[in-house]
């Protein structure tokens, strides 16, 4: 499935390993949040990359501790109008300052894709929309009326010179 | 009024160039229907049972002249010469062709209107009080608040995926008109040691569980109250139920949990906003919207010119008539604010030739400093009318069949579209709405009668508002019948109440009747004319009521 980021489509090394199945070889894994924090040490001590997967119900709290460890967390749309994610993903870019790349993995539409731009994602797993379409997406709209987790200025600053 | 900047017009403006590409793209058949729904959704199109139906959003009901004339123009060039105008203060278009919608988007954004978020589950319209600004019992102007709630709410990226939809609305006077107990989020403006902030209520909604909002802050200060509603939004987003479409409104949400338990999320939630997450709007930024909304240059009224619309109603009876029930007092000696009724008997709540626009878009801006409302009760509003210019103001409206003197009285229902244009309807609205004015047609009567609101609506989805009606009347289907539900009991101002059902299901032909014995009744037992309506039921309970109402059958 293609993989958009930076505006570029990128290869894909990371594979998710779901419920309790082992992982095989040393390649880059996400897991998912239970599974993470039940064992984070042995994650930690891993000599391949490790990222977590979130589910619509999890909660991004609980990663806090661990933030600065993971490379790439994964946000789940299992249907594109299940709007957690959203939240999650500020939570974890906003409150919680996470760096690492956060990924929409699931129905990700490309009239989404705005949104969690905005929202605070940086790679898009998607096999709905292609790269040009995504590319334009993220320039339909200039000007933003609220702060988010992304650099545009919100319209309220921009009026009165960035204040 | 809130005037576009190149901000506003610029997001607008995308908004119209985006939608006309998802247009295309569903045409062109890339978009499946189910993915292009919740895109047309968020622009206000609905998929109704004859064609497609565009929302336009009227924000907190304000139009101007302009604004009025451009909808009439889009009822005219694009659907069949007159729209419907909403409970949520909006109006509806409801034959308009898919691909012209792009171009109906653009030709309202360059008048400052647009569809944006007037349906999907979303943050929706911001509605409030139709007299704001004007009303002698407001303690500031709303609107103010809810442009700055509009804009903070338009294309929030965070909250456009909702469990399902939510409706804000905002009241800053003694008497509530803008209905905050039944919205998801309820704002009443309060000033405390010199300080303004909001009394916030949450989970109140109709639909087919109608509840009350419960209080879940005395008080937020105004430089708070983004970062607040973030926060409530936030609860609601992640927490809200998603399992069951009918368990997905925040009332739910707020019931399950009980309103201490949520409030207490809330405040978590707030609390832990850091410095950096905090909105922060700039003072420059409150003063600069607070100045559009300053009052207009009123003219003064000389006593002279005063006497004249006195000696004006005593000479026209009518006229008089229509002063006596279609104005409302204003807070500038010399003037009035008038309801330009949407209700003439034998038509449909809410609707407006694009001849009528055109009338009172002229009407406005010749005596009415220019400022227009659009009132939840399906009615326009004149907010600001010196006396001296009523008589010419009411023979022009009369003319065009726009003074139905009926504000607030038994004729003046609030009707959804029921059956003859909904898809979702079990039963017809608009005629038996008809069929109950027809009885009740004559003024002298409604104004005996008093203030009395009843409320139509044509399924569950309460769009009518019949849960909140003084009567309300409910269209279920039984069997294949369209019957109808009468309950009785509620309100929805500062004394809100859900009505209570008063026994089975009537026919269509038998609701007039029904309507004219509970109004009997309550005549034989007010204590004077003074005591409405529901404070009569409210002493007598609804026994009397019922006796009454199935006496016949
Ligand atoms: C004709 C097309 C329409 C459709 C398909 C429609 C559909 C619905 C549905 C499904 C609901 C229930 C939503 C819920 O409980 O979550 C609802 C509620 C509502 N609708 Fe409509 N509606 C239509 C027209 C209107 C009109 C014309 C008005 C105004 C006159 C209106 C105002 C409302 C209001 C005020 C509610 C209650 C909101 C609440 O529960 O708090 N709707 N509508
Ligand atoms: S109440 Fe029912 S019939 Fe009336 S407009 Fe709403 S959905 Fe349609």
């Amino acid at each position: 499935m293609p993989l958009l980021k930076d505006g570029r489509e990128i290869p894909n090394d990371w594979v998710f390993v779901d419920g309790d199945a082992p992982i095989e070889g040393v390649r880059a894994v996400t897991v998912p949040l239970e599974r993470y924090l039940a064992d984070v040490a042995s994650y930690e001590g891993r000599n391949a990359p490790v990222g977590v997967r979130l589910q619509p119900e999890d909660d991004p709290d609980a990663l806090v501790p661990h933030l600065d460890r993971l490379e790439l967390i994964e946000i789940s749309f299992p249907k594109y109008t299940d709007g957690r994610g959203y939240s999650q993903a500020q939570l974890l870019r906003r409150r919680h300052l996470y760096r690492g790349e956060l990924r929409a993995v699931g129905e990700v539409l490309r009239d989404q894709i705005f949104y969690m731009n905005r929202s605070g994602f940086d790679a898009y797993e998607t096999a709905r929309a292609d790269l040009p379409s995504v590319m334009e997406a993220l320039r339909e709209f200039r000007d933003a009326y609220q702060p988010a987790a992304d650099r545009r200025v919100p319209a309220f600053r921009a009026r009165h010179g960035n204040l | 009024m809130y005037r576009y900047d190149e901000f506003d017009a610029r997001l607008v403006g995308d908004r119209v160039a985006q939608f006309r590409g998802q247009v295309a793209r569903r045409l062109s058949g890339e978009l499946k229907e189910d993915e292009f729904k919740p895109l047309r959704l968020q622009n206000g199109v609905y998929l109704q049972l004859h064609a497609y139906m565009l929302r336009v959003a009227i924000p907190y009901g304000q139009l101007d002249g302009a604004k009025l004339r451009r909808l009439a123009e889009v009822s005219r060039r694009y659907d069949r010469g007159y729209g419907h105008f909403t409970t949520r203060q909006n109006v509806q278009f409801n034959w308009v062709g898919l691909g012209d919608i792009p171009d109906i988007l653009e030709f309202l954004a360059g008048e400052g209107l647009h569809a944006i978020q007037t349906s999907g589950n979303c943050i929706r319209n911001v509605t409030s009080d139709h007299f704001a600004g004007a009303a002698a019992d407001e303690l500031m102007d709303p609107r103010p608040w809810c442009e700055i709630i509009r804009q903070w709410s338009s294309f929030h990226p965070e909250f456009a995926f909702l469990p399902r939809k939510f409706k804000i609305a905002v009241t800053a006077a003694a008497h509530d008109r803008a209905a905050i107990a039944v919205h998801d989020i309820g704002l009443r403006i309060l000033e405390r040691n010199g300080v303004v902030g909001f009394e916030v209520h949450a989970g109140g909604g109709q639909g087919r569980t109608p509840l009350l909002a419960a209080k879940i802050r005395d008080f937020v200060p105004e430089t708070d109250i983004l970062d607040y509603l973030e926060a409530v939004l936030r609860v609601y987003n992640r927490h809200g139920r998603r399992d069951n479409k009918y368990k997905a409104r925040i009332k739910i949400l707020v019931h399950e949990l009980g309103a201490e338990e949520f409030s207490r999320q809330v405040d978590a939630e707030f609390a832990a906003q850091g410095g950096h997450e905090k909105i922060a709007l700039p003072q420059a930024e409150i003063d600069r919207i607070h100045a559009y909304f300053a009052p207009p240059d009123f003219v003064p009224v000389s006593a002279e010119e005063a006497a004249l619309f006195d000696a004006a109603q005593a000479a026209d009876v009518d006229f008089a008539e229509w002063c006596g029930v279609n104005l409302h007092p204003h807070r500038q000696p010399g003037h009035a604010s008038v309801t330009v009724s949407l209700k003439p008997v034998g038509g449909a709540a809410g609707d407006a030739t694009a001849e009528q626009m055109d009338l009172v878009a002229g009407l406005a801006e010749r005596y009415a400093y220019d400022d227009i409302r659009v009132s939840h009760a399906q009615n326009l509003v004149l907010p600001h009318v010196p006396v001296v210019h009523l008589y010419a103001l009411w023979q022009a409206l009369e003319a065009a069949s726009l003074a139905t003197p009926n504000e607030s009285l038994i004729t003046d229902m609030i009707v959804c579209p029921g059956l003859d244009y909904c898809n979702l309807a079990n039963a017809r609205s608009i005629p038996v709405s008809q069929a109950v004015a027809q009885l009740f047609a004559e003024t002298k009567y409604q104004r005996e009668i008093g203030r009395l609101h009843i409320n139509i609506s044509g399924c569950i989805n309460a769009c009518g508002h019949h849960h909140v009606g003084h009567i309300g009347i409910l269209g279920v289907d039984r069997k294949g019948e369209e019957v109808y539900q009468i309950s009785l009991g509620g309100r929805a101002d500062e004394k809100a109440a859900i009505g209570g059902i008063a026994g089975p299901a009537l026919k269509a032909e038998d609701v007039p009747g029904a309507v004219k014995r509970i109004v009997d009744t309550y005549l034989s037992l007010r204590r004077g004319r003074d005591e409405i309506f529901i404070d009569t039921l409210a002493r007598t309970g609804m026994e009397p009521f019922k006796e009454a109402l199935y006496a016949a059958a």
